[in-house]
């Protein structure tokens, strides 16, 4: 069965998962709101870094973050003249990588929906004398909703199921950065194949639950944008 | 007809001559595999195929038919129960090489060569191998207990999944200093940048690294070959220059 460090680690892996996915919808709206709509120069490059999680291994990733969030890193050099102090090894530092980590998981459903939206809702709503925020959170939100849903289930499922970026930046430690894949990992490493398999059980189990309700649920998913 | 039997046993017998081995060998043990396996092919005309990994790992996939023949494990529990479990030859374990634990930092004259720099606690992060996992980790937190700071310091763990990860957390500095292989920190046979403390041998038990003859190596000449090999004094020396003891 489940110890109490189980526990701990799965609930750890949850608010994780709920922070992250908070902070993406936040940063994440306006950037496909924008990739969605521009035609600057600067689409492509923004769309691919947004997209670079995808396709470079979470090892490099979590290498480069190392190294980039460290003592003697831009981004360290500067939390610690902040007074923040250096992010690797604590939580908010996971928060930082998963949210980098999941980002075009949320932003690219939520773009396409945007994309959806089309400009002639906007337009309309333009002419009834809407100012162009008001017009973006009565017509294209609600609009784009079934995009959000979409994004919010994509973001959360993927930061739980995170595992090479928080092997790097994470050091292993209870109730700050032991998430459930590290501590299955700890499992099977140790040759605890038991209690592996009730937590990795369980993950398969989630995850199937939250892409199922996702693919049935979600129009928009099911048709497959 | 009977030149082509002379052929057909010529082929055989270089065949048997040039035999390749497949070898597991843990992590910390790739770089001085690496030299002996190029010895070894030039004083012996067999081929060593290497593969690195974790040693626990490696376990997993000798129990599930993976094709090594030779094991160079990390601790010596795991070729004990590889032949307790009837997937290695009996009695052909041995210990080739003695790993050393240092206190290391990447910050020269950070660590004092008594390790006194742990009690004086001016730093945020230890690095340790899981212990659960890593026996450099388990002689870390023997050391740790033997010199009663374990309680202490354990909040400023930092705990990596192998002894090359801590190494890594230590060399980029997102840890002050960490428990590593002096194997890590050793440069063409002597102590590399940084500074270092070499943990007395008597502060923790033994971290021995046992060869094993597994199943698949059974009567090949080649897997017998190479841990012939790894005893001779050719691969001693360089295991030894390493910071390994014997």
């Amino acid at each position: 069965m489940l110890t109490a460090a189980d526990l701990a680690a799965v609930w750890l892996t949850l608010r994780l998962a709920a922070i992250t996915t908070l902070l993406l919808l936040l940063i994440g709206t306006p950037v496909a709101w924008w990739l969605s709509r521009t035609r600057s120069w600067w689409k492509g490059p923004v769309g691919a870094v947004v997209a670079l999680p995808i396709v470079l291994p979470p090892t490099v990733i979590g290498f480069y973050l190392l190294l980039l969030l460290g003592p003697n890193g831009p981004v360290g050099r500067f939390t610690e003249w902040a007074g923040i102090g250096l992010l690797p090894f604590s939580f908010w530092g996971l928060v930082v990588a998963s949210v980098f980590y999941s980002m075009p998981f949320v932003v690219q459903p939520l773009q396409n929906a945007f994309e959806a939206v089309g400009e002639r809702p906007l337009e309309a709503a333009a002419t009834l004398r809407a100012a162009p925020l008001d017009a973006f959170f009565s017509v294209a939100l609600p609009l784009a909703k079934p995009g959000f849903v979409t994004a919010a289930i994509l973001g959360f499922a993927h930061t739980v199921g995170e595992f090479g970026v928080v092997l790097m930046i994470g050091g292993n430690i209870p109730d700050k950065t032991r998430v459930v894949s590290v501590l299955i990992y700890d499992h099977v490493e140790a040759l605890e194949y038991a209690q592996a398999h009730w937590l990795a059980g369980g993950m398969l189990a989630f995850s199937f639950a939250v892409l199922l309700a996702l693919y049935t649920l979600n129009p928009a998913a099911r048709r497959g944008r | 007809m009977k030149w082509r039997f002379a052929f057909l046993a010529a082929a055989i017998s270089s065949a048997a001559l040039a035999d390749e081995v497949q070898v597991a060998v843990a992590a910390n043990f790739t770089a001085p595999s690496k030299l002996i396996a190029a010895d070894f092919e030039k004083d012996t005309g067999h081929k060593a195929a290497l593969s690195f990994g974790a040693t626990s790992k490696f376990y997993a996939q000798i129990r599930n038919g993976a094709p090594f023949e030779v094991l160079l494990a990390a601790d010596d529990e795991t070729p004990a129960r590889l032949e307790r479990e009837g997937a290695a030859v009996p009695g052909s374990r041995f210990t080739y090489a003695t790993g050393r634990l240092v206190l290391w930092s990447a910050k020269p004259g950070f660590v004092d060569d008594k390790g006194e720099v742990l009690r004086k606690g001016d730093y945020r992060h230890l690095a340790i191998a899981n212990p659960k996992l890593a026996p450099y980790g388990a002689a870390a937190v023997e050391v740790l207990a033997g010199l009663k700071l374990i309680d202490a310091l354990q909040p400023r763990f930092v705990q990596a999944e192998n002894i090359a990860q801590a190494h890594q957390f230590v060399a980029s500095g997102n840890a002050e200093l960490g428990f590593v292989a002096l194997s890590q920190v050793m440069k063409d046979g002597r102590l590399g940048e940084g500074s270092t403390w070499i943990v007395p041998a008597s502060l923790h038990q033994p971290i021995r690294q046992d060869a094993v003859l597994l199943d698949k190596g059974r009567s090949r000449p080649g897997a017998e070959a190479w841990l012939k090999y790894l005893r001779g004094d050719k691969a001693k020396a360089v295991i030894k220059s390493f910071g390994y003891e014997i």
